[in-house]
């Protein structure tokens, strides 16, 4: 065969069944590909149509599985019609379906029938960040004395390397206490909080814990997270929160596991 | 009457993490995490445990933890489910690349992926989607086997689809297209019996035919499911391979008749929705062991009055 006969062949493999089987799976506007059939003369649409609801339904039970608590405020039919959108217009792009739902708190805050539930994306977004330190590599976190041995004059240059699992979720509504109330399976009474919560997402060894960050914690963390000595990240925590607590915000950070080493006097 | 074959369980060399527990004869179960509580209780298990790859391809946490423990104390199949070795597009290499590295740190006896694609361009669809069946896929699916073989150092078992939909453009037949797979790139052969049910209901053959003209001295494991009921256009019963409920008599019948073609292979009950308590998982695995139990004495037998 001729190299430029190769190439057709080659294209044809590449553009075949796959091209024409796959543009309706998640498109129901779409008719039932060309390339099937049934056996025997038979049709094929209700048969093409299982391949539709098991990649539509998984999909959405991927989501579901990320956003249980998202899932229990919103009920079942309402999480499942808001989940389909979704996975229509954003279907993962990678087969690791931990990976997925990145986009859909995002997707939430703009979904026209969750406008009455303004909180309901940043409940979301503490869920993807619990299954993003769930999965997050191992490390040993800081132990409780880790500051014990750093010279008072050096405190304030102190570098902290942030565990792997650790994430912050600001919020300006009571999302802690929210997706607190809706994770597990008891029943809960009426949610009093109303003032906006930050939430800290650490798993130290094996249990992802979510807690409800002090004022001017937030800030805090995100400095010392992107590398920030420990002065510079005080400083800007109390510029944001004027009742900012600097031993109570670093005794908090050390029982929670939030960083995994520390720097000092380099 | 072929050996009994399947593949050797990893040497235990010095460089090993876990015993090389063996797998032959054995069935098994799909490990689902919420049953790892009951299991420990339990303590060691007669069975296997296979896991689905993608499941641990995070960096850490509690799925590893897991794993390591449940293979400390059991064989374990190592399951992929989104290589896309049946797709027209190139193996994604980042994808190859974290299942290789789940095979070197876990050593699994039995390493299995499907003859099915599930991504196209950057879409991942999470579901095993079929492929025609002519020389030029052929040639493709091979080239991805070979290509995942070498990868990993070692064979795989390939497993045959379920389908609800035929390609008029086919040429070969199923059976006809895995055997020469087999034959090309040296891999074996998963035998979903529960696969090869639902696809001869779906599509009007004989299941005992399309057993006749599969490659069953390729088989190293066997899987066997429940399946769900729906129906074609033509108002005719469409069986969906759905994972969601004990395995069907009629593919218990089947399941029997190859155990005593190929005699006791590894066997995976597979579950994967609507997931049971732990001791309802357990005891449809036990039903397959008695099967494999009875047809192992036939073998031994068998093989006394050869030898003498
Ligand atoms: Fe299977």
């Amino acid at each position: 065969m001729l190299p430029a006969e190769l190439r057709e062949l080659d294209r044809s493999v590449q553009s075949s069944y796959a091209e024409s089987f796959a543009p309706a799976l998640l498109d129901p506007g779409r008719v039932t590909p060309a390339a099937v059939a049934g056996p025997h003369g038979k049709a094929a649409t209700k048969r093409y149509n299982v391949y539709r609801n098991n990649v539509t339904a998984s999909l959405i039970n991927a989501l579901a599985a990320v956003f249980p608590a998202t899932q229990r405020i919103t009920g079942t039919d309402f999480f499942r019609a808001m989940a389909r959108f979704h996975v229509r217009a954003t279907p993962p792009v990678s087969p690791l379906l931990f990976e997925y739902g990145r986009d859909f708190p995002d997707f939430i805050e703009r979904y026209e029938y969750a406008q009455s539930l303004p909180w309901l994306a940043d409940v979301a977004r503490i869920e993807r960040a619990w299954l993003d330190a769930y999965h997050a590599a191992d490390a040993e976190p800081l132990a409780p004395q880790a500051f014990a041995p750093i010279p008072p004059e050096h405190l304030g240059n102190t570098i902290l390397l942030p565990h792997p699992a650790m994430r912050i979720v600001r919020s300006r509504y009571p999302a802690v206490t929210i997706f607190s109330a809706n994770r597990g399976r008891d029943p809960f009474g009426q949610i009093e909080a109303a003032d906006p919560e930050d939430a800290l997402v650490t798993r130290p060894k094996l249990e992802v814990v979510v807690r409800h960050l002090p004022p001017g914690g937030a800030v805090f963390l995100t400095h010392l997270m992107s590398g920030e000595p420990l002065g510079a990240a005080a400083s800007a925590a109390l510029a944001d929160s004027p009742s900012f607590d600097l031993p109570a915000n670093i005794a908090g950070i050390l029982a929670a596991g939030a960083f995994s080493d520390v720097k000092f006097g380099g | 009457m072929n050996d009994l074959v399947t593949y050797r369980a990893t040497p235990a060399s010095a460089t090993s993490r876990f015993p090389a527990h063996p797998i032959a004869g054995l069935a098994g179960t799909s490990f689902k995490h919420e049953h790892l509580p009951a299991i420990l209780d339990e303590g060691k298990q007669e069975g296997f445990f296979e896991v689905h790859a993608e499941n641990y391809m995070g960096a850490g946490g509690p799925p590893h933890d897991a794993l390591t423990r449940i293979r400390r104390d059991h064989p374990v199949s190592l399951h992929g489910v989104c290589m896309s070795i049946g797709g027209p597009q190139p193996i994604d290499k980042t994808h190859l690349a974290r299942f290789k590295a789940l095979v070197d740190r876990y050593e699994p006896t039995l390493v299995s992926e499907h003859l099915a694609w599930s991504t196209h361009d950057t879409t991942f669809f999470n579901d095993l989607l079929p492929l025609p069946y002519t020389q030029a896929t052929l040639a493709r699916v091979a080239d991805h086997i070979d290509e995942v073989q070498v990868a990993i150092g070692r064979p795989i078992l390939l497993e045959n689809p379920s389908t609800y939909v035929v390609f008029p453009e086919s040429t070969m037949s199923e059976t006809g297209f895995i055997r020469e797979i087999a034959r090309r790139t040296g891999c074996g052969l998963l035998l979903d019996v529960s696969n090869v049910f639902v696809s001869a209901t779906n599509h009007g053959y004989s299941p005992l035919a399309y057993l006749a003209a599969f490659p069953l001295d390729q088989v190293g494991e066997i899987h066997l499911a429940g399946h769900a009921r729906q129906t074609d256009d033509e108002g005719d019963l469409l069986l969906i391979d759905s994972h969601d409920g004990p395995v069907a008599d009629a593919v218990w019948k089947l399941y029997d008749l190859v155990i005593g073609r190929c005699g006791p292979m590894p066997t995976l009950i597979e579950w994967d929705s609507d997931i049971p308590d732990w001791p309802v998982l357990r005891a449809e695995a036990a039903a397959a062991q008695a099967i494999l139990d009875r047809h192992a004495r036939t073998f031994t037998q068998e093989k006394i009055r050869a030898s003498r």
